[in-house]
Parts: structure tokens; sequence; C-alpha cells
């Protein structure tokens, strides 16, 4: 960690880039591709189920993936995004903080490891849904794997059983600052390096986003929750997209 | 129809199929039309939009009337209020990470090719080349264990055909399997295109729907993300998923073609003219009463009561009313499925307990009980004779009850017999006798009414047969931003490279294509 200290004191170019600049075009990637990719690929945009060929190992994977994920989400939602002053001035101590978060963490963080798990050695052990995994999934797969797997190692070196590190001081700071338009590089370059690394791959995890399989989450059916049973559609006023339109003209032309 | 003063709500139309199981050979000629015009992609080759049954026997996927098990179609709750089966609103969406009750490819079958170039490109050898069978999941060697038609004309049905899920109650131990004593007879199945439909009721992302204008049901392709929950809700189990875009995809009944005043492929190439197509009317606001029609054995009566006369002036101005085009209004005077369901009362719908309202309805088959007679040493041409075969048949009314009825067997022996004095009658008639009427007064039939059914039933020409009328043409403008895509779409065939379409989720290659070299891509 010396070398990390030691950047800390000032931003050199290498920090700017890591921490300025390559999160700035990964929110830029990860904004533009769910547009275009929206815009263009409705057809693909799927969670692409494989439970047809696979069920045992989903039955429990992919719960324990998708509850674990929602808990861990949250968690970093609380982390990052709520500066510290907020909880202690709603009356929870530091301490207090620290306990919930590593024991709910460490609770959303196995079940989400695991699940993953559980999905990945489906992926790779049945033959039927390696074959069916295509290029998105080869790299997602991997990153995500990593940035979770960076994530809980992280936590359990420093805060389970190592003295704790108080990323809300630091790398929350860094986060929020990218957000404010206001970048505190400064604030990340002393947090230890598996905090570092977890943060680049989530950041290279928003830029693949668009161009896999996570967008589904964006699908979310909740609107299901109020909606009537029966859907009637009309054949007649199917709804034409002004873009959709040009292309069919542009194609009948 | 009297509607009992009833005032007529939302009139809908719906293109209906009927199919006269008597004729049914069971060739699958209707299974492979639709396969080839519609499910011979990569990711479907395990599904038929249409597929051929035989019965007694497990069916297609195994047991998919056992809805205890698959937790198909509606139910009534405590309070009589009309569920899914399958559950809830939150319920379904918490199932939505691991559905625990959709079939998996076991429960249809490992679809299979064979090493056909193995036949020309074997060396020369001492022995035959074999196309030895391959799994298309996973590209390797397979014994092929099942197929959607595997019990073909009880093709194993000692071991098998008893778990058919409606061989239930004391009666089926009547049923018997030695070839002396059994029976069979075939079912073509395809999507019922309900009225009720639990399909689209599940879907989360509100991609399937039911098409105002023809009662067509579909899954919006670019809508439908993959949750996989129509495959559970149809009791019939007519959703398929498609494995390599991770999309749901069903029978269309051909609406292109249906649009076009087609009839759809399996009816145009059924071999046997077993089938009908025609519209029916409906009252689309008492669809949800009479589907909830607390005694299961009501649901056919409830179900009928839905269906509105096309000739009645009330309806005929409820109908115009909705919009309703003139030309579809003089097509449902002709149709020949508003004669067989309503008029003579000949067709059934099959399960009308899933209280989906099914609109593909049967007539169930008659054929050995001609041959019943004769056994009993009874006279074909006599009618008491005929009739007291009709309650001893082989196929035992209770198993035909079990399929159309809800268990009402006496709705299945009132049709039979009434299918039997038909053919008493025109035996007679066309012997060139005058036909002894008792018969058809019996089953309520007169004689005018006997030359019109044998026309439908038995000539069946084909423009009796389909009266479909065309999509109107005033909807052109929002068919052609339609008309180049097709709507379920290909994914395992290379994609122009205009750059209009981009599928990410799609796999580039997915396995080895016998036409592509092993481990390129296309």
């Amino acid at each position: 960690m010396s070398t990390a200290a030691s950047l800390a004191t000032t931003t050199s170019g290498a920090d700017l880039l890591l921490w300025v600049a390559f999160p700035y075009i990964c929110l830029a990637v990860f904004t533009v591709g769910h547009i275009w990719r929206y815009r263009q690929d409705q057809f693909g945009w799927t969670s692409r189920t494989s439970q047809l060929l696979e069920h045992r190992w989903l039955r429990w994977g992919s719960p324990l993936f998708h509850l674990g994920a929602f808990m861990v989400i949250g968690g970093h939602v609380v982390g990052l995004a709520v500066p510290a002053s907020w909880t202690e001035a709603a009356g929870i101590s530091e301490h207090q903080y620290h306990t919930t978060a590593v024991w709910a963490g460490s609770v959303a963080g196995v079940a989400m490891v695991t699940g993953l798990g559980m999905l990945c050695a489906r992926r790779l052990l049945t033959r039927r849904i390696r074959l069916g995994t295509d290029r998105s999934d080869k790299f997602l797969f991997p990153l995500l794997s990593a940035t979770v797997l960076l994530g809980i190692t992280a936590t359990a070196a420093h805060n389970v059983f190592g003295p704790g590190y108080d990323y809300r001081e630091t790398i929350s700071v860094w986060f929020r600052g990218i957000f404010t338009l206001q970048p505190q590089p400064e604030a990340i370059t002393g947090a230890p390096l598996l905090f570092q690394l977890h943060a680049l791959t989530a950041c290279l995890l928003f830029a693949a986003w668009p161009f896999t399989r996570l967008v589904h989450v964006w699908s979310v059916p909740i609107g299901y929750l109020a909606r009537p049973y029966l859907v009637y559609r009309r054949r007649t006023n199917t709804p034409v997209a002004p873009a959709r339109a040009r292309r069919s003209a542009r194609r009948a032309a | 129809m009297p509607r009992d003063g009833a005032t007529i709500g939302r009139v809908m139309a719906q293109v209906a199929m009927v199919m006269n199981l008597d004729k049914c050979i069971g060739c699958h000629t209707c299974s492979v039309t639709c396969k080839q015009t519609w499910t011979n992609r990569t990711g479907v080759e395990y599904a038929w939009f249409n597929n051929v049954e035989t019965k007694p026997g497990v069916g297609y996927p195994r047991r998919y009337e056992d809805q205890e098990q698959w937790k198909g179609g509606w139910m009534l709750d405590k309070r009589g209020r009309l569920v899914l089966r399958s559950g809830g609103r939150v319920k379904r969406l918490l199932s939505l990470f691991s559905n625990p009750d959709l079939p998996s490819i076991e429960d249809y079958y490992e679809p299979v090719t064979y090493d056909y170039d193995n036949l020309v490109s074997a060396p020369a050898g001492p022995d035959m080349p074999v196309a030895r069978p391959r799994s298309v999941l996973t590209g390797k060697p397979t014994d092929i264990t099942w197929g959607a038609n595997w019990e073909d004309s009880l093709g194993g049905a000692p071991e098998h055909a008893g778990a058919d899920p409606n061989l239930s109650g004391e009666w089926a131990e009547k049923v018997k399997f030695e070839f002396e004593q059994t029976f069979l007879f075939h079912l073509p199945r395809l999507c019922e295109h309900c009225l009720n439909p639990a399909c689209v009721s599940a879907c989360p992302s509100g991609a399937m729907y039911k098409r105002v204008e023809d009662g067509i049901v579909l899954v919006d392709q670019d809508r439908c993300r993959g949750w996989r929950m129509c495959v559970t809700a149809c009791p019939y189990k007519k959703v398929y998923v498609n494995h390599v875009t991770g999309k749901a995809e069903k029978c269309t009944f051909c609406f292109p073609r249906i649009e076009a005043g087609q009839p759809t492929i399996c009816s145009e190439t059924c071999v046997g003219r077993l089938r009908y197509l025609g519209l029916l009317l409906y009252d689309a606001d008492r669809v949800g009463e009479a589907a909830a029609t607390p005694d299961e054995k009501d649901l056919l009566d409830a179900q009928r009561g839905v269906f509105l006369d096309p000739s009645d002036p009330e309806v005929i101005a409820a109908a115009r009313r909705s919009g309703i085009p003139e030309d579809w209004l003089d097509a449902a005077r002709r149709s020949p499925v508003y004669d067989l369901v309503m008029t003579y009362k000949v067709a059934l719908p099959l399960h009308p307990e899933y209280r989906t309202m099914p609109m593909v309805w049967y007539v169930p088959p008659l054929s050995p009980v001609l041959d019943a007679v004769d056994a009993a040493g009874g006279n074909q041409d006599d009618p008491d004779h005929v009739f007291a075969a009709v309650t001893q048949l082989r196929i035992p009314l209770e198993y035909l009850a079990e399929l159309f009825t809800a268990g009402d067997a006496d709705v299945v022996a009132g049709v039979l017999m009434k299918l039997t004095a038909l053919r008493s009658y025109m035996r007679e008639r066309i012997l060139g006798e005058p036909g002894d009427e008792s018969a058809l007064k019996a089953v309520g039939l007169t004689a005018r009414e006997a030359e019109d059914m044998h026309r439908l039933l038995a000539v069946a020409k084909y423009q009796d047969r389909y009266v479909i009328p065309a999509a109107h043409k005033e909807d052109a403008a929002a068919l052609s931003a339609m008309e180049n895509r097709c709507p379920v779409e290909s994914s395992g065939d290379p994609q122009p490279t205009d750059g209009r379409r981009v599928m990410l989720g799609i796999p580039t290659l997915r396995r080895r294509n016998p036409d592509a070299p092993a481990g390129g891509h296309p």
C-alpha cells in the first residue's frame, strides 16, 4: 500500500485517468449504449433464460444470486450514496453502522457468491448451456465474478478479519464526486488495492452492461402488478415509432 | 338465439377451428407442414406448434394435462373467484428467477438430427454406413428415447399410456392396452387461441396479447423478456421457449394467411379434410363471468352462451356498433364453425375445465361404434342397436368426457348418438331408400338438417370448410410497418448486415451447423 499512500498526496495523471476519465467514459458508454440498444435491439432484449435446458442448479443458484444481488446493491447504495454525516445525524453511530453493514453484507455477499458460483458452474459443466453461451456472456460472467469476488475479498480482508477500513470517508467521497460533477480522485487513491480494483472492475461492468444480458434488469415487470389480466391489441393501431416508420419507408423504397 | 333480455356488450369476432376427429388418420401432415413453416429453426427444434397425439397416451409434453403438477389454466379460489392456478401476481414475480413449474426439455424430448453425411461420405467397407442420431443441443451422439409422437398409434402403450392423466376414476380400469381389446384415436392439437387466455394473463411483460379483430393470440417478440410464465400458465403447453433467443413462441394461427383469407397451413394441408375454420362472434364482456362458472360441467354451456348468433338482428346491430365490418358479419353467418358448435352442437372444446375458453373444438370420434355393434351381433342400420352400442363403446364415454366435457358423459353420448343417427339415416338415403327419420327425431334433427350436416361433415368441400374473410385493406398502413418483418425472427441463420438489426442477445454461433465448417463462425 506504500505506493498508494504516496500517490495520495498529489493527483498524478494516472490517477486522473483511472479515477476521473475512466469512470466518466464508462458512464457515458453505459448511457449511450443503453439508448442505442433499446432503440435498435428490442428483439435481443431479454433475460436469455436457459431454464428449459437445465433447471436443477438454476433452481437454487438463480434465486440465491438475484436476492443476494438485491441486498448487495441496496448495501452499496447506502454505503456509497449516503454520507456518513447523514447516518450520524440519524443517530446511527459509526460502530452500529459498521456492525450492521458487515453482518448484512456478509449474508448478502455469501448468497450472491454462492448463487453466482452455481450459475457459472452450470454454464461451464452443462454442455447444452455452454454451447449456448455467446460472446457477451463469456465477457460478462468473468467480469461479474471478478467484481463480486474482489468486493467480498476486500470486505473480508479489511473489515471482517482485518482492522477495519472506513470506505465511507474515502471511496464514497470519490463515488459521490463523480455524480456531483466535482470529481475527487484524491479520495480513493489511498484506498487499499482490493477496493480500488473492485471499483475499477465495477466501472467496467457498467460500461459492459448495455451490451450484455444485464439489460433485463431494466425490464423488471413491476407494471404487471397493476395491469388487467387480459391484454387485447388491435392489429390496426400497432404503435409505430417514428424512427421505425422512417426505416420501413426507406426499406419499402 | 334468445338472449334472456341481457344486453350485448362488446362484440368481437374470432377465427375459430373445429376438427372432426373421426376423420383423423394420424398422418401428421399438419404437424410437418406447420414445422416447415414456423419451427424449422434453431432454438425451437423441440417445439411443435401443431402436434398429433394418440389417445390414450401421456401426450406432449409428457402428462401436460396433469394440472396438479404443471399448474396450467385457471381455477376458482375458495371465494369462487377466477385465479390462475400457477398463483397470483406477486407469487409470479417472485418466481421470475426460477419458475418452479416449467417443463424441462426432457419433458418434451431432446431434439436430434442424424449424421446424414456419413451415408455418402463413409469410405467403402464391408458394412452399410449408418446415420447415427446426434443431439442438436449438445452435438453429441445420443439415444433417442422420446419424441413428440413417441406413442404414435399406441406405441409403448402398455408401458406408458396408463399414465395418461385422463385415465382417472374407477371406469379407467376398463381401459385395456392389450392388442385386441384396446382403442385409440388421434388428437391433433394446436394453440387454442382461448377467449380467456391464461398465457396472456400470466405474461409479466404484457408481450402476449389477443387480437381484437380476429382473436388470434400472439407473442410480441420485441416485448417478450423471457420470463417464461406463459409456458406454465398455458394448460395445453402450447407456448414454447426458444432456447436460443430466450423468448416465447407459439402457434400464430398462420395469421399472415388468415389475413389474406386463406386457411392455416395445418388446415390447408390436412389430407383427412377434417379441419374447419370460420368466424364466431362473441360477447367479450361476458367471457370472465362465463369462465368463472362454478360447476365445471356447466362450462361448456357457459362458453356457448358467450357466442352470439350472427343472424340475430340485435347481434348484428351490436356487432356494427363494435366496428365489425359487413363482410365479416356475412362470413360469420356462413361459418361452418358456428354450425358445428352452436347449430348442431356436435363440436366440443378440449378440456373446458381449464377455464380458458378454448377456441379449437372437436367433433368426438365415433369410428369404433359400428364395429361395436357388429361385435355385439347387432344390426348397424338399426338405430336402437347403435344407440345402445354408443354407451358400451370400446372408447369409454367417460374417457371422451374427461377430454371434452369436464367429465359429463351424457353430453358426449348425446353428440355420438347424433352422429350415429346421421350416419344411419344418410346410409339409407345414399342407398336410394327414403330414410327412416325416427332416429333423426330421437336426436332432434330434421331431414334437412341431416342433409346439411352430411354435406359439411362427410362431403366437406373446401369452400364449406374454410370461410375466412380477409383482413381489411384500410388497415394496410399499419400493416406496412410490419410487412418486412417475420413475427418470429430467425436467429441461427446469418442476419442481414445492413446495420438495422443488432440482436446482441443472439449467439453468432450456437453449435455446429451441418452446412458450416466445424468450429468456425458462419
